[in-house]
């Protein structure tokens, strides 16, 4: 479990990022964290596996504050994804780089191997064990990265823009696969812009904007809200647009998913013939 | 008239076993608006960098089949040549931006080009107040977000006017409301410049309201092109995994269920409005 509370930050150069942050993140939990570039997402969640140390307030980690132990012990609970997968890779090959950690680790060779094979056969790059990151598509990296941290196995999973560089079937694979974390009692945090995802995945949302918490909530209450999706520079999916300019038939406007969508439809037309 | 013309461009990065894009033959319009989608990994962005001349000339390797830039041939031409005619913004920012203030990185391109003080400074405050970035002007680029980072490097695109633009996920750093935001500033760019637009981009929600064209990529060959209605109900491009947007997929899912709307909408507009034609008529 994650505990912030009255969390200020301000980096060095004065700028003043997070306003005083209340928010406890249950095991097992998904949670989607979005708003306007600059509202402080990054920051937040760089806080979680004690990147950055609160100016003021605290941020708990199972209990213990992110103060009192060092980001190499917190890693082995917390593990961060990039949202530029270049600041996280460096190894010659795909293989070493998802190994480096567990070696750091401690783990024995053979559990190492397990957990090699493992991450490479679930993000769909084994093809690539060999090959230098460097030679991949930026989606393909940004894969690799995700599985150099899902190869230790931590509990909590904290994913800077994971969709980013994706295609279609890699963001459902990436929604099917997050699913299953949740269903093994891992925490899945997303930091993301991509709306179309978190109506798919619907998980909780917390809208940011200026260093505060706008709201939190269910994604089909939060993200079907026009004035606190315009406060936070979201738009709304595209199925609650569709909703939204429907307003006037007495439909409902709460509308995130395409099957619903269709089944109102639906049972609108039936009723009206 | 063809502003790009392929002919089975094949291209081979230095160590590759195989080809990155094979046999590919697309032919790219004055004034179009294209989509350049397909998996991650299917050659997009190595076509882009054929576009520019990046490859082969800086990537070097093994470059097959012919390819025409602005009428210039690109195996013949230089990069700087062909800059003149061909902006292209990087899918990551931060290997585009190297300056010491976001105004120098602007600027970069034209004084290159030799232009006169007072019109490089139009041209640069120009871009910058198109990017939405003018009050950034001073900053160095490094400290941005990963979002202003983005408006830089596309800003420092458009201070060049270049004929066709290139852009790779330009708005995968922004949020949605910044995304809309350069996505009608392209649009602009193209309807009102006539500048040409390639962007390669997944989310279609995004990008197919503005496009004429969407060419599909799979494993290094160019497997679909059409109009965004084209592609969106051809089942190849499902199968593929190309991102159908969901005010189509709303079309898709009713039709399954025997109501049919009048036309197949691919934005959320033409959606809602066939919805209601359907229903104050029923």
């Amino acid at each position: 479990m994650i505990e912030v509370k009255d969390l200020h930050f301000s980096y060095p150069t004065g700028l003043e990022a997070l306003k005083g942050i209340n928010l406890t993140v249950e095991d097992g939990e998904f949670l989607a964290i979005m708003g306007q570039n600059g509202a402080g997402k990054t920051t937040l969640v760089k806080h979680f596996n004690g990147l950055l140390k609160p100016t003021t307030g605290e941020v708990l980690v199972n209990g213990t504050s992110t103060k009192d132990i060092s980001v190499a012990k917190l890693a082995r609970n917390v593990g961060f994804v990039f949202q530029n997968p270049d600041h996280q890779l460096f190894s010659e090959s795909v293989e070493d780089e998802i190994a480096f950690a567990l070696k750091n680790f401690g783990f024995e060779e053979e559990t190492i191997k397990k957990q090699v094979d493992w991450a490479l056969n679930l993000l769909d790059i084994e093809h690539y064990r060999k090959t230098s990151p460097f030679m991949l598509s930026g989606g393909e990296r940004k894969r690799v990265a995700l599985a150099s941290i899902l190869a230790w196995d931590p509990q909590v999973i904290v994913m800077d823009e994971p969709t980013i560089g994706q295609d279609h079937q890699q963001k459902e694979k990436l929604q099917q696969f997050i699913m299953q974390l949740n269903s093994q009692r891992k925490t899945v945090v997303v930091v993301t812009h991509d709306v179309e995802f978190v109506a798919e995945c619907n998980p909780r949302v917390i809208l940011m904007s200026q260093g505060k918490i706008l709201v939190t909530g269910k994604a089909e209450e939060v993200l079907t809200n026009p004035k606190l999706v315009a406060q936070a520079s979201i738009v709304p999916p595209q199925i609650t647009q569709i909703f939204l300019k429907l307003a006037d038939l007495g439909l409902p406007t709460d509308v995130i998913d395409v099957h619903e969508a269709t089944k109102i439809l639906l049972e609108h037309l039936r009723r009206r013939k | 008239m063809a502003v790009i013309e392929t002919k089975d461009l094949t291209y081979t990065y230095p160590g590759a076993t195989k080809p990155s894009i094979q046999d590919v033959s697309v032919t790219i319009n004055k004034g179009d608006f294209v989509i350049l989608t397909g998996p991650s990994g299917c050659g997009k962005t190595t076509l882009c960098r054929t576009f520019n001349g990046l490859v082969p000339h800086f990537y070097n390797g093994i470059l097959e089949g012919e390819i025409t830039v602005a009428g210039l041939k690109v195996a013949d031409h230089k990069i700087h040549e062909l800059a003149r005619h061909v902006g292209l913004v990087f899918q990551n920012p931060e290997n585009q931006l190297f300056a010491l203030s976001v105004e120098k990185d602007v600027a970069f391109g034209l004084e290159n080009s030799a232009m006169p003080r007072d019109e490089m400074r139009k041209r640069v405050d120009w871009a910058l107040q198109m990017a939405g970035i003018s009050e950034l002007s001073e900053r160095p680029p490094h400290e941005l977000s990963g979002g202003q980072q983005q408006r830089v490097a596309i800003a420092s695109v458009l201070s060049m006017q270049p004929d066709i633009m290139v852009l790779d996920e330009p708005t995968s750093f922004l949020d949605p409301v910044g995304a809309e935001k350069i996505f009608k500033v392209i649009n602009d760019l193209n309807k009102k410049l006539g500048i040409t637009i390639i962007i390669v981009e997944h989310r279609m929600d995004l990008a197919a309201k503005y496009a004429n064209k969407v060419i599909v990529m799979n494993e290094g060959t160019v497997t679909l092109t059409g109009t965004p209605r084209d592609i969106f109900t051809s089942e190849k491009a499902r199968l593929i995994g190309v991102g159908i947007p969901k005010a189509t997929k709303l079309y898709q899912h009713l039709k399954r269920q025997g109501v049919t709307l009048n036309n197949v909408p691919v934005t959320t507009e033409e959606t809602a409005n066939l919805l209601l034609e359907m229903l104050k008529h029923d």
